[in-house]
């Protein structure tokens, strides 16, 4: 650190109380910090808190609410179709985020390895994450289409179908659909993420296990997924997060339809809100999230904490 | 234990070939150390030994078995790297047992040969840290531990100690020499440094180029180099080399450059008037009356020994003297090569005469 000379006394004494200030270095630190405090005050925290009061007061559109307690989640906790948007929001992300690790681990793990036209495949891996999520919606939208899907189509030519699959009207099929346009959406985030933290791997390791006689599988298990399990921890958290909240695909693919069967809580929170105009419910159904985000949180939190074996010692 | 045959092998890597045929006889317990600069293609050498590289022909042998289309997990060896490819999510102990565990052996053998391991390096107190946890030499010990560990065929060793400081290097190049003393396991060692092949080695390998220079003990090595390049890359401070020609008249003399006249034992045959380089190294010069004049550039004294920077018809050599002179830059002395210990090469091949 450089030495900071002392102010000479009678310099100080000259300089107006403004000149002063500026050569305070809490006073400086704290201008410095302005900006910075109110770009989150203005956009973070303002929008949160409102969020909160919000869902304490019965708000509609156009109208001044009034503060009605905990009404709307008492309300909520009655509502059928609130439920079963908490139901579909976990399925939604529990099987999105587990296909989307799988697949984003195997397409890390290949393009680890030498293969031909590499990088193009990485280009192409890179794809699904490049194009506008709305725009894919829409072409997925067309893709499970009652009457122009191109997968009714094709099974319908090779004969394998006699009728065509009714991808969104049928509830189940609906969710399935939606986890699945999830899934392609999400799968070059998490492969690309992934291949980064294998390429930090040193290649000698892998050839000492080999020496000391581990088989491709034995590698993978005490080599790669150990050493991979910090950057494992963090892709899954923001997966998960995203998937949660995710609003784009759904509003574009079902709207939350049919009957209801794919309402996320995000959905459903903006139908509520904006659509239906009941700002307060709306509200509520959005802060009801928060638990579950901060449950997903706290266990990265503990998965990212370093391991043991990553602290202390020099390097 | 046993021994290596390496047979007429080459490698390429495309179009290119870097190894050009390769023999390599090893025996049984001995340790071999294969030197060379950076390029020669020692470590791509040893990597095919180890079964981490392809070879594109010929063959190896360890023991009585081509191990040509062996996989590295099935020879039976272990290798050290140079930067020690620790597994740094196990303790000391782990990485020293991973290679027992992944073939099932039962826990109490495992830690009972971890601890005769760490007991042979001194490890015993840090089989619980980290890799991160050691300094350098401690890694460089586990990487070590791990090798002994699997009382291997063959211990391979990849430049290991280029990575620590120069104190810690010499107290490790003894402390592998006393290992393999000890243990008796055939050896081979890659390095670029010629000090530690010449302290180490039971038998040297000089590589250059993708070729074997030279291959022998240290001494014969030393004394006897068969070419200018293994003449120039064995010793520290490396051997002078003056061009000239052999002039016989009577007495076999040297003829250097701007006429300087250097001593010879004898000519060889038909060398009359032969252009030649004279070899000689730092530590075979004395001052003498009948020597070479010779002006003084730079005088380093080490405290052993001091290595004096000459200028000799206007080429610089280097002469090492344990002897304490008085010089100083820009003294006149005369320096004279000992003719029994001169070295002759043909200029055009290289080649000993």
């Amino acid at each position: 650190m450089a030495v900071i000379a002392e102010p000479v006394a009678a310099d100080v004494k000259r300089g107006s109380l403004w000149s002063r200030a500026f050569e305070s270095r809490h006073f400086l630190g704290a201008m410095f910090m302005v900006p910075a405090i109110a770009i989150l005050i203005l956009f973070l925290a303002y929008p949160l808190a409102l969020g909160f009061w919000l869902g304490m007061t019965d708000t509609k559109i156009g109208g001044v609410g009034r503060y009605i307690g905990f009404a709307n989640f008492v309300s909520l906790s009655k509502d059928s179709v609130f439920w079963l948007s908490v139901f579909n929001t976990i399925f939604y992300t529990v099987f999105a985020s587990i296909v989307k690790f799988a697949i984003g681990l195997y397409l890390a793990l290949l393009l680890n390895e030498r293969l031909p036209f590499k990088s193009m495949v990485r280009a192409i891996v890179l794809l699904p994450f490049v194009v506008p999520t709305v725009l894919s919606a829409i072409a997925f939208w067309w893709i499970y289409d009652s009457q122009f899907s191109i997968i009714s189509w094709v099974l319908i030519k090779a004969g394998l179908l006699t009728h065509y699959i009714d991808f969104l009207g049928d509830p189940w099929n609906a969710r399935w659909s939606v986890v699945l346009a999830n899934i392609w959406r999400g799968v070059p985030f998490v492969a690309i993420t992934l291949l980064a933290g294998l390429q930090t791997i040193s290649p000698s390791l892998y050839e000492a296990a080999n020496l000391d006689g581990a088989t491709n599988l034995q590698r993978f298990r005490h080599i790669t997924l150990p050493m991979l399990s910090p950057i494992i921890a963090v892709v899954m958290t923001f997966s998960v997060l995203m998937t949660f909240t995710d609003f784009q695909l759904i509003y574009t693919i079902t709207r939350g339809g049919p009957i209801n069967a794919t309402h996320l809580m995000a959905t459903l929170s903006f139908q509520r809100a904006i659509t239906g105009g009941n700002l307060g419910e709306g509200a509520a159904i959005s802060n009801a999230m928060i638990p579950f985000l901060v449950a997903a949180i706290l266990l990265s939190f503990f998965g990212l904490q370093r391991s043991r074996w990553q602290q202390g010692g020099r390097d | 234990m046993s021994s290596v045959q390496i047979r007429d092998v080459r490698k390429s890597f495309g179009n290119f070939e870097v190894l050009h045929g390769v023999s390599i006889p090893i025996e049984d317990g001995q340790f071999v150390v294969l030197v060379g600069p950076s390029g020669c293609g020692k470590s791509t050498l040893l990597r095919m030994l180890a079964g981490l590289e392809n070879i594109t022909s010929g063959t190896i042998s360890i023991g009585d078995r081509v191990v040509n289309n062996v996989q590295p997990k099935e020879r039976d060896i272990a290798m050290v790297f140079q930067n020690y490819a620790l597994y740094p999510h196990m303790t000391v102990g782990e990485n020293m047992g991973f290679s027992l565990k992944l073939r099932n052996a039962g826990s109490d053998e495992i830690n009972k040969r971890v601890k005769r391991a760490a007991e042979i390096l001194a490890l015993t107190p840090l089989l619980e840290r980290y890799p991160r946890q050691l300094s350098g030499g401690q890694r460089q010990r586990v990487a070590m531990g791990r090798a002994i560990v699997r009382d291997p065929q063959v211990f391979l060793f990849d430049e290991p100690l280029s990575n620590l400081d120069a104190k810690l290097r010499v107290a490790m190049r003894t402390e592998i020499k006393e290992l393999h003393q000890r243990l008796k396991t055939t050896t081979v060692y890659v390095t670029h440094d010629q000090i530690e092949a010449m302290t180490m080695a039971d038998k040297i390998v000089v590589m250059h180029d993708g070729i074997v220079e030279q291959m022998g003990t240290p001494l014969e090595l030393y004394d006897k180099p068969e070419n200018q390049f293994v003449a120039g890359f064995i010793g520290s401070p490396a051997m002078n080399f003056l061009k000239g020609h052999v002039r016989v008249n009577g007495v076999a003399t040297f003829e250097g450059p701007n006429g300087v006249k250097l001593p010879l034992r004898n000519a060889p045959a038909n060398s009359d008037g032969k252009p030649v380089v004279y070899g000689v190294r730092p530590e075979h010069f004395t001052i003498a009356d009948d020597g070479a004049d010779a002006e003084i550039v730079v005088v380093e004294p080490t405290g052993s020994e001091t290595q004096v920077f000459a200028k000799v018809g206007g080429e610089q050599v280097v002469a090492v003297f344990r002897e304490r002179h008085q010089f100083n830059p820009g003294d006149k002395v005369k320096l004279k090569p000992d003719p029994a210990l001169v070295h002759l090469f043909d200029e055009a091949t290289g080649k000993r005469m």
